[in-house]
């Protein structure tokens, strides 16, 4: 059973009030999540397992004040260096998921010495008109649900899916979640291309994407539009079956042997 | 009391199974399959003829706003609409409720375009400043949620200093920086046309017109009984702010049909008040306020207080007659007298001293739409015209309006 802990980094004298959830010992790791909000999941225990595995709250999500202090891209990108530095982690390996893939990609190409390696699972960054990636800011939960899932119908999905029962408690979560969007979406409205296509070149650590093939939300087709582009290090491309956009959540085992193995190496 | 004309423009003749038929009235309704540019020109000058009606037949002022991508009502620019109206009234009070802060770019431009609605209407004009729907300015034109207060704020600050101030300056905003600031033409109303602030019940709004001075205009489908309760909050927060209790800080709309008696009413007004809300208010739930759109205390205000407020605005109208849309007064309608009482009573118990009545309802067809003018102008409108008047004076009125007499036309 892994203990997870909460840490709260100060930033720029207190001025910016960041939450991170930490676990496990090890060389560090950072979990960047994705738009929805940060679920701890078996796949984060697999890796505090052999890893200190470090996932901080986006800005705003914890202090909703944050938010409103970072206005740009590359405030958001300079405030992940403080972040890390706050938190005594110097080159951490970085796993960016979907919103955070975009993010985490963003970090190592704006400084490439900042992060040793780097994973991307199904992130967003890019756009291709005959593969628009679906608006997750304006979807109603059936339809969120087909899009991410492989098999929506299945336990893994059921089991995310699942609300608290109590109102209040259903209430609180509402608003996490909503406000986790808001926030999130600061940095990827109304379209999750924002010049990154200029920029991942720079990317020099060895780097793994894994993509869920039955991913509806951001399809499979973009994982060559990140691998293409990363010129200057080396890239594996693992695409999973029976996985949609969650690949963690559905095909935790292999996710979690994958990114094991790649980090160890 | 004054009392406006509203129109919204909508689409008259939607399918009757529109709603069943399409995702969403706004965003992404398609526009070829539901709608023809000549019939819409028609819908345009049909508008166009109904506001310059009410200015005819006595109406204090007309009222435009800006909304794009829907068959709900669609001038994406009111100041196109405005500039019509500025030539072809007299009397009346151009009330632009208005072109969109947040989604105008450099917002001097609505600056420029209002102070020329000014000069070319002699001062009689009245800046609408509105947030904007997230449908608008979130889903349509691309604004981020969460900036979008602070883009507004930011853009209200530059239209008033750019009226006002008279050296030319530098505005260096977060989210406009502009090296000479300069606008020609300046309004005639000084130092400002007066400022309306449409909002639909957010605390943040009103906490922005009282330390502005402004007027809130509560602008909901849901008729005066469910304002109730949000007015009332919102005269708690002008006392709160030591500010007086002066009517006239407060605008509010609601839906008028007029006809010679009840039963009458009932005719000619049932079908194109269901088709307003069956049809008109069918936005997709996912368009109506994008993650961000109310900041943080004004979500948390939401999601805690949602039960039985909510059911009042899910479309639980789909069943409804005629009755059942008056008694819950989301329509005030029936002959003359009638309409008098249920207005003089919404009036006193929300404290409205500028009313807007939306006069066009969904698919009314125009020549119903002007008898609906001529007895609201005529039986309606004497009998609540002093309404305030002894005791409260309206600053927020253009100044050469206020000594007019009351409509001319008496039945």
């Amino acid at each position: 059973m892994v203990t997870v802990e909460e840490k709260f980094p100060k930033i720029r004298d207190g001025l910016l009030n960041p939450k991170v959830l930490t676990a496990g010992e090890g060389p560090p790791v950072v979990f960047l999540h994705g738009a929805g909000g940060l679920r701890w999941g078996g796949f984060l225990d697999d890796l505090a397992s052999e890893f200190s595995v470090y996932a901080p709250l986006h800005p705003g999500l914890h202090d909703p004040d944050d938010i409103r202090k970072i206005d740009t891209l590359w405030d958001l990108v300079l405030y992940h260096y403080d972040l890390f530095e706050s938190l005594g982690l110097e080159s951490p390996a970085v796993i960016g998921h979907s919103y955070g893939g975009m993010l985490a990609a963003e970090i190592a190409a704006t400084n490439p010495k900042s992060v040793s390696k780097l994973v991307l699972m199904n992130p967003v960054g890019f756009w291709v008109d005959e593969h628009p990636v679906l608006d997750w800011t304006a979807m109603s939960p059936d339809a969120l649900v087909n899009a991410i899932f492989a098999d929506p119908e299945g336990e893994v999905a059921r089991a995310y899916l699942q609300v608290p029962e109590d109102e209040e408690e259903f209430k609180d979560f509402t608003i996490a979640r909503t406000w986790a969007i808001a926030c999130t979406s600061k940095f990827t409205w109304p379209i999750p291309d924002k010049g990154l296509k200029n920029r991942i070149y720079r990317v020099s650590a060895p780097s793994l994407i894994v993509w869920g093939k039955q991913d509806a939300l951001v399809p499979p087709e973009y994982a060559k539009e990140f691998s293409d582009r990363m010129v200057n290090t080396t890239v594996r491309t693992e695409m999973l079956d029976g996985a949609g956009h969650m690949p963690q959540f559905e095909q935790r085992k292999k996710v979690s042997g994958l990114v094991g193995e790649f980090l160890r190496s | 009391m004054k009392v406006s004309m509203f129109h919204l423009m909508p689409h008259r003749e939607l399918p009757d199974d529109f709603e069943d038929r399409y995702h969403s009235v706004w965003v992404d309704p398609p526009w070829s399959e539901l709608a023809d540019p000549e019939r819409v020109g028609q819908y345009y000058n049909w508008t166009l003829d109904e506001l310059i009606y009410a200015d005819k037949m006595g109406m204090d002022g007309i009222c435009v706003n800006e909304h794009h991508q829907n068959a709900y009502g669609f001038m994406p620019n009111p100041n196109v609409m405005g500039s019509v109206l500025a030539r072809s009234t007299d009397n009346a009070a151009l009330v632009q409720m208005g072109a969109t802060l947040p989604t105008t770019h450099p917002p001097v431009r609505i600056a420029e375009e209002y102070a020329m609605l000014d000069c070319i209407s002699g001062g009689r004009l009245i800046a609408g400043m509105p947030l904007g729907t997230s449908a608008d300015a979130n889903f349509s034109y691309g604004i981020p949620p969460i900036v979008q207060r602070e883009r507004y704020r930011e853009a209200h600050d530059l239209i008033v200093d750019a009226w006002t101030r008279d050296e030319v300056f530098a505005f260096n905003g977060k989210y406009t920086q502009l090296r000479y600031v300069n606008v020609w033409p300046k309004p005639i109303q000084k130092p400002h046309p007066p400022i309306w602030v449409p909002g639909g019940g957010s605390s943040s709004t009103w906490d922005f017109v009282c330390e502005k001075n402004y007027c809130y205009c509560y602008l909901s489908y849901y008729g005066n009984i469910f304002a109730t309760k949000i007015m009332e909050r919102f005269w708690e927060r002008v006392e709160q702010n030591g500010l007086d209790a002066n009517p006239y800080r407060a605008g509010f709309l609601q839906l008028v049909a007029v006809s010679e008696t009840d039963a009458q009413a009932e005719k000619d007004y049932e079908k194109h008040i269901q088709y307003f809300f069956n049809k008109c208010m069918a936005v997709a739930p996912e368009f109506q306020a994008a993650p961000g759109y109310q900041d943080y205390k004004s979500l948390v205000n939401r999601v805690k207080q949602l039960s039985g407020g909510r059911a009042e605005q899910t479309g639980q109208w789909k069943e409804w007659k005629f009755k059942e849309f008056v008694d819950r007064q989301y329509v005030i309608s029936g002959g003359p007298a009638s309409v008098v009482d249920q207005l003089k009573d919404a009036v006193k118990r929300l404290r409205v001293g500028n009313l807007m009545v939306l006069l066009h309802i969904g698919s009314m067809p125009h020549e119903l739409t002007l008898k609906n003018i001529e007895l609201f102008s005529k039986e309606v409108l004497p009998h609540v015209h002093d309404m305030w008047d002894d005791e409260w004076e309206n600053h927020w009125w253009p100044e050469k309006l206020k000594a007019k007499a009351p409509a001319a036309v008496v039945g």
